[in-house]
């Protein structure tokens, strides 16, 4: 009888949901990636190719990790678009209209993220509002108060700014060689550099401290997770903290992008962190992402982008009905493998 | 544990559940009558005034609200019907309302985007929008009911696409209907004083409250979306019950597309109805309904569209501009939430009864 | 506070709005013993221990606890953790989505760093000691439900605890792991540890306990060693009356009445569930039942027999007629009832209340386009308050604010009101207390004297030889025996299911 059962355990081998989602991400990126340099060619051969698509989604890897965190919490955040045009704004008038330096910039950012955050996640944890509720009435607060703060789109002239945001960092050994036979090196902006120190820094905060696993508890079930002697509260609060914050960051790296301020400024970027948090993995019921995941996912996005504009389908409609397929191709792909995985055991 | 559960049962019965649920829209509908009595009492004068085509028709910021709150109340009804199902919502009526409106407007158009004549009849067009509609609402359905993808995350593909295939359906060109018969639909019919579109609503909450009553539609929702397993036991299809609501939420979209159209003649994909999603999934929790599925009232919810705009037309009113209107919103939607929210309510209820205690002790010394 | 105890309560208040859960209880807690928390559903049990593990905040009151000065107030069940009280609930309360051992260390290891290597090393360790058939690598959800319960005691037995509550550990547990629980109670007791038993077995709390302190309706009805309360008397003062004599239950000339008629008949049915395909058949007026151990497929019959998982094949006949149920609705409208093993789960629908709950299953007979009125639901559903005595404030109440009896009978008022010819009884008297159990099961004899016809399934076997006229013994998924007549006894069933292997 024991003999029988101990076979069982070994067979069921102990992938957890959130492994084989990761693995299905990765896998389909890389891909994609190597389908695309087969048949398309062209700009997919060339190295600078794949870091613009780090600069032009640094933020939206920050905003995305933000998000991830939330979901694997069991909560959601759309306010984190909305909140990076109001950060570009308030940035861009502090820079332009009150004299502000470059560090005044970055802590206004941060202030602003992390002020949303606060009371988000106060709302969230200590008065128990459905975070779908607290975070949409954080989109229309920031995005009113965009609009207050400054109604039209400026470009950013402060200098120091300007440099900061024309920062190239090359790439060592890395570039192509152009028509003329020059080459010329591979480089990213600031902005990734930071997308990629907080990937690793929340990666390594999920997966071996203490908070991470309570993360992920309290998504997984918050009624156990309070038996098992986690606060509950303080976690979810510190979730939509640290999403708030993240936002920050991530706000100031896309105005670091951009370098103007405007209310269209980062349209839609809560739905992108949801679906590249989905493509990456994360499920909305909690307990089950990757911040790894989360990180492919957003390139996994912006490949498919980059595919359909180059194969000439460049109408704005395709893209989106491009993107919109695959975040459907991704769900019923997850669903089907979560059945089938549940059935077996 | 049990004896817990007793005693919220007997607060819950104590105010009558129903009464307790459209509390909470007809407290914020009060507060902002009271707030608009205090101001302005003129908010709430009407006129009988000519139109721009030379009718008489009643005008005022009352008639503004229940006009242009139509298309909200009906998208009210299909999204209780959903998050009542599925506990989740559809983030993709805007989008889905531009697709139908397209249709319409394509089917009317023909391949000419200005036709001096209608190609079709204007019913013609509002049945080939419903088909289309529900198909989307179904495309929603299957993916929430047959594929368990949340709600949200499965709507979020129309979210995503709907504006394109909208702008996809007339090539990307902006059609104009001239006739101003089908304008009558979104403004007044001849010869009378109130506009069109509350008359839909009306017509649409009618049918609802009949299928209410008259099917077990609302005993079917409840059921599945408490406990899917315990209604599939009692010969209930969940999965179809909750692919259905989606269904029914298309329809709900294609008569509110047909009143957007038909209010402008024409059609703006990428700004038609946006945002409109947002409202809707306020109005039903506004109407004291739990987003996470259930129990559910519909007047309540209907009744909280009714609020938001409400709400929306007296900041207007105050010369609040329409972009920053989101940010007011925001506060008083905070304001609603946290002071419905169960453990405020339970505090303010201890203080209130504390407040008595000391009165009566007063009393008694 | 007493020299040799760990930990005291005295009086304890605590209501939820005008509900008074718990009043005026004092409970004294010596070390190394293990202590029985007995009582009906609704008597407090449960809501004393989670006022102890600071799950509730205790209206008035106050709680000792050894090697602390004075009262101590704990806010929350992680401090609960933190004073040395560990406690196993009845529902499992373990994240499914982090593996064995997070589970078991999450929420009281030290620092801010999870040392993986370290942590599952040790968890391993704990599980091999225990017998416990899982690993520590593995996500908790793909475990099974037992596997679990089991994590969760290995997770509060590994603390150092100077209390540790046992809140009905054994009601998903087999025969030997429960044995598996009890060693390991006695030796924790040697180790001068206090424990507090919750369970509705009577057998488990003679086998090991020292001590039973007694509820009723929130208030103490007294504490007693275990050798001065005979069974007799803890059973009366649990229901604070004297007990009909169980024996009772069955009277004679109920066996005569069945007749030769058969109501429902399976051939090589099979489900998903059910792989290996069985033959079973119901005559009208009988009260048949399934039995076996746990996951021995008993559940999985009679929910093929419903439909209630895919069916893959077989041949059904309804009074000699063949018919094809595929669903449950199609069970239904041949006059098949379901009362389902897990209640809370498959069983009520929480948030509706006792009327509509009531009127569900008979709705979906009337079909889409026939609701039943509100004073015609009103009249089923008072009718069926009264008959069944169900103890509730109103037809309006939700039913989940209901004791689990109580529930029990609401599900069972919904089937009675379809006015099935054949019954299935899954579990009815789970979790349920003794005065109820004992009024279902007149219940299942009495229909049968109708002329219905119904199937018992209970964990209890004498339950089962009290109203059962034919038994069916499954193991591992195969039916492996039938017996009736004078082979229904407690030894006879027993080694049947056990095999003549044993």
């Amino acid at each position: 009888m024991k003999a029988v059962v101990d076979k069982k355990t070994r067979r069921l081998a102990p992938m957890s949901d959130t492994n084989l989602l990761l693995t299905i991400t990765i896998v389909v990126f890389f891909a994609m990636y190597l389908a695309a340099m087969l048949f398309i060619g062209r700009g997919f051969l060339r190295v600078q190719t794949f870091f613009n698509i780090l600069n032009e989604n640094a933020a939206l890897i920050i905003l995305s990790c933000g998000m991830s965190i939330v979901m694997i919490a069991g909560g959601i955040d759309i306010s984190v678009g909305k909140l990076t045009a109001l950060i570009c704004m308030s940035a861009a008038v502090n820079l332009d209209y009150q004299g502000g330096s470059v560090m005044s910039a970055i802590f206004l950012s941060l202030a602003i993220g992390l002020a949303f955050g606060i009371v988000q996640g106060a709302l969230v944890a200590f008065l128990d509002i459905q975070p779908f509720i607290v975070t949409l009435a954080g989109m229309f607060f920031a995005k009113g108060m965009t609009t207050i703060v400054n109604s039209t789109q400026f470009n950013v002239q402060n200098e120091a700014f300007v440099a900061l945001k024309n920062t190239r960092i090359y790439i060592p050994f890395l570039g192509s060689v152009n028509r003329r036979g020059v080459f010329v090196p591979a480089y990213v902006e600031i902005g990734v550099v930071v997308a990629i120190v907080t990937v690793i820094v929340l990666f390594i905060m999920l997966r071996w401290t203490k908070l991470g696993r309570s993360l992920y508890a309290v998504g997984g079930n918050p009624q156990s997770a309070n038996m098992l002697g986690i606060n509950v509260k303080k976690t979810r609060f510190l979730s939509h903290l640290l999403c708030g914050l993240l936002a920050g960051i991530g706000g100031f790296v896309y105005f670091l992008h951009v370098g103007s301020g405007a209310p269209s400024h980062a349209t839609g970027a809560e739905m992108n962190a949801i679906a590249s948090s989905i493509i990456g993995g994360t499920m909305l019921t909690g307990g089950v992402g990757n911040i790894i995941g989360t990180f492919f996912g957003v390139l996994s996005l912006s490949t498919i982008k980059n595919i359909v504009s180059l194969l000439g389908l460049d109408d704005a409609w395709w893209t989106n009905i491009t993107v919109a397929a695959m975040i459907c191709i991704f769900l019923v792909v997850q669903s089907v493998v979560l059945l089938r995985k549940n059935k077996r055991s | 544990m049990t004896m817990a559960k007793t005693g919220e049962a007997g607060l819950v019965k104590a105010g009558g559940i129903f009464r307790r649920q459209i509390f909470i829209p007809i407290a914020a509908l009060l507060a902002l009558i009271l707030f608009n009595l205090i101001t302005d009492p003129s908010f709430f004068a009407i006129n009988y005034s000519l139109n721009s085509a030379g009718d008489p028709v009643l005008s005022g910021y009352l008639i503004t609200i229940l006009d242009n709150a139509s298309e909200l109340a009906i998208l009210a009804i299909g999204m209780t019907l959903v998050t009542a199902a599925s506990g989740g919502q559809d983030i993709s009526v805007g989008a889905a309302i531009a697709i139908s409106g397209s249709v319409v407007l394509r089917v009317l158009c023909g391949d000419n985007p200005r036709p001096d004549e209608m190609q079709a009849s204007i019913l013609t067009a509002f049945l080939i929008s419903c088909v289309v509609s529900m198909l989307f609402g179904a495309f929603n359905g299957a993916l929430v009911a047959y594929f368990n993808i949340q709600p949200m995350i499965a709507t979020l593909i129309l979210y995503t696409a709907g504006r394109s295939i909208a702008a996809w359906i007339n090539n990307n060109r902006l059609p104009i209907i001239s006739d101003p018969s089908f304008g009558y639909f979104g403004s007044f019919l001849p010869g009378i004083p109130i506009p069109t579109p509350i008359f839909i609503a009306i017509i649409c909450m009618i049918i609802i409250a009949l299928v209410l009553k008259f099917t077990t539609l609302g005993l079917y929702t409840q059921a599945v979306g408490i406990n899917p397993n315990s209604a599939k036991l009692n010969g209930i299809n969940p999965s179809f019950i909750k692919f259905i609501t989606y269904v029914i939420m298309g329809l709900c979209v294609a008569v509110a597309g047909f009143i957007k159209v038909t209010r402008f003649s024409t059609i703006n994909y990428s700004v038609v109805a946006l945002d409109i999603e947002m409202d809707a999934i306020l109005a039903v929790a506004l109407g004291g309904n739990a987003l996470s599925g259930g129990k559910f009232s519909m007047a309540s919810s209907i009744l909280g569209a009714y609020v938001i705009q409400f709400l929306t037309t007296t900041l207007f009113k105050f010369n609040v501009s329409s972009s920053a209107l989101p940010a007011y919103k925001a506060v008083v939607v905070i304001i609603l939430v946290v002071l419905s929210a169960p453990t405020v309510r339970e505090k303010l209820g201890k203080l209130w009864k504390n407040l008595q205690h000391a009165r009566l002790g007063k009393e008694a010394a | 506070m007493e020299k040799d105890s760990v930990l005291e309560m005295r009086g304890i208040y605590k209501s939820f709005y005008s509900v008074k859960a718990l009043q005026n209880v004092d409970f004294t807690l010596r070390e190394g013993e293990i202590h029985a928390l007995m009582g009906e559903n609704g008597a407090g049990k449960s809501t004393l221990i989670k006022v102890l593990t600071g799950v509730y905040a205790k209206d008035d009151g106050q709680v000792f606890l050894k090697g602390h000065e004075g009262p101590i107030n704990i806010k929350s069940p992680e401090e609960a953790q933190k004073a040395g009280i560990s406690t196993v609930y009845q529902e499992i309360t373990l994240c499914p989505n982090l593996t064995v051992a997070e589970n078991m260390y999450i929420g009281r290891s030290k620092g801010v760093i999870t040392k993986w290597h370290q942590m599952n090393a040790s968890a391993n360790r704990i599980l091999e000691s225990l017998g416990i058939p899982a690993k520590a690598e593995q996500q908790l959800g793909s475990c099974s439900i037992a596997v679990q319960q089991m994590v969760a005691i290995a997770r509060a037995v590994d603390m150092e605890c100077k209390v540790l509550i046992l809140d009905e550990p054994t009601s998903s547990l087999d025969e030997s792991e429960v044995a598996k629980l009890f060693r390991l109670m006695l030796d924790l007791k040697a180790r001068g540890v206090g424990i507090i038993f919750v369970t509705h077995f009577l057998d488990q709390v003679y086998e090991v306990c020292d001590r039973i302190t007694v509820l009723r309706d929130g208030q103490l009805v007294g504490e007693y060693a275990i050798e001065n309360l005979p069974r007799v008397e803890l059973v009366s003062k649990m229901l604070g009356k004297e007990l009909d004599d169980l024996s009772e239950i069955k009277s004679g000339d109920e066996e005569q009445k069945i007749s030769n008629e058969i109501v429902y008949d399976a051939e090589g049915l099979s489900s998903i569930a059910a792989r290996s395909p069985f033959n079973f058949s119901i005559h009208k007026g009988e009260v048949n039942g399934f039995t076996g151990l746990l996951g021995s497929g008993r559940s999985e019959c009679v929910r093929a027999i419903f439909g209630a998982d895919k069916v893959t094949g077989g041949t059904e006949h309804m009074n000699g007629k063949g018919v094809r149920i595929s669903k449950p609705r199609d069970a239904m409208k041949h006059g098949i009832g379901y009362l389902p093993e897990d209640r809370k789960r498959d069983g009520i629908v929480g948030d509706l209340s006792v009327r509509d709950n009531i009127i569900l299953a008979l709705q979906v007979l009337e079909g889409f386009f026939g609701p039943i009125s509100r004073a015609k639901a009103e009249k089923f559903a008072d009718e069926y308050i009264k008959l069944l005595d169900i103890k509730t404030a109103s037809t309006d109440t939700p039913i989940k604010s209901l004791s689990g009896g109580n529930q029990q009978k609401v599900i069972l008022a919904r089937w009675l009101l379809t006015n099935p010819q054949y019954l299935i009884l899954d579990e009815p008297t789970r979790g349920i207390d003794i005065g109820t159990k004992i009024e279902i099961q007149k219940l299942v004899l009495k229909l049968a004297g109708e002329g219905k016809s119904v199937t018992f399934i209970s964990s209890e076997i004498d339950e089962m030889l009290r109203t059962c006229s034919r038994l069916i013994v499954m193991r591992d998924g195969k039916q492996v025996g039938e017996l009736s007549g004078g082979d229904l006894t407690q030894t006879k069933v027993m080694s049947t299911i056990a095999g003549g292997a044993k």
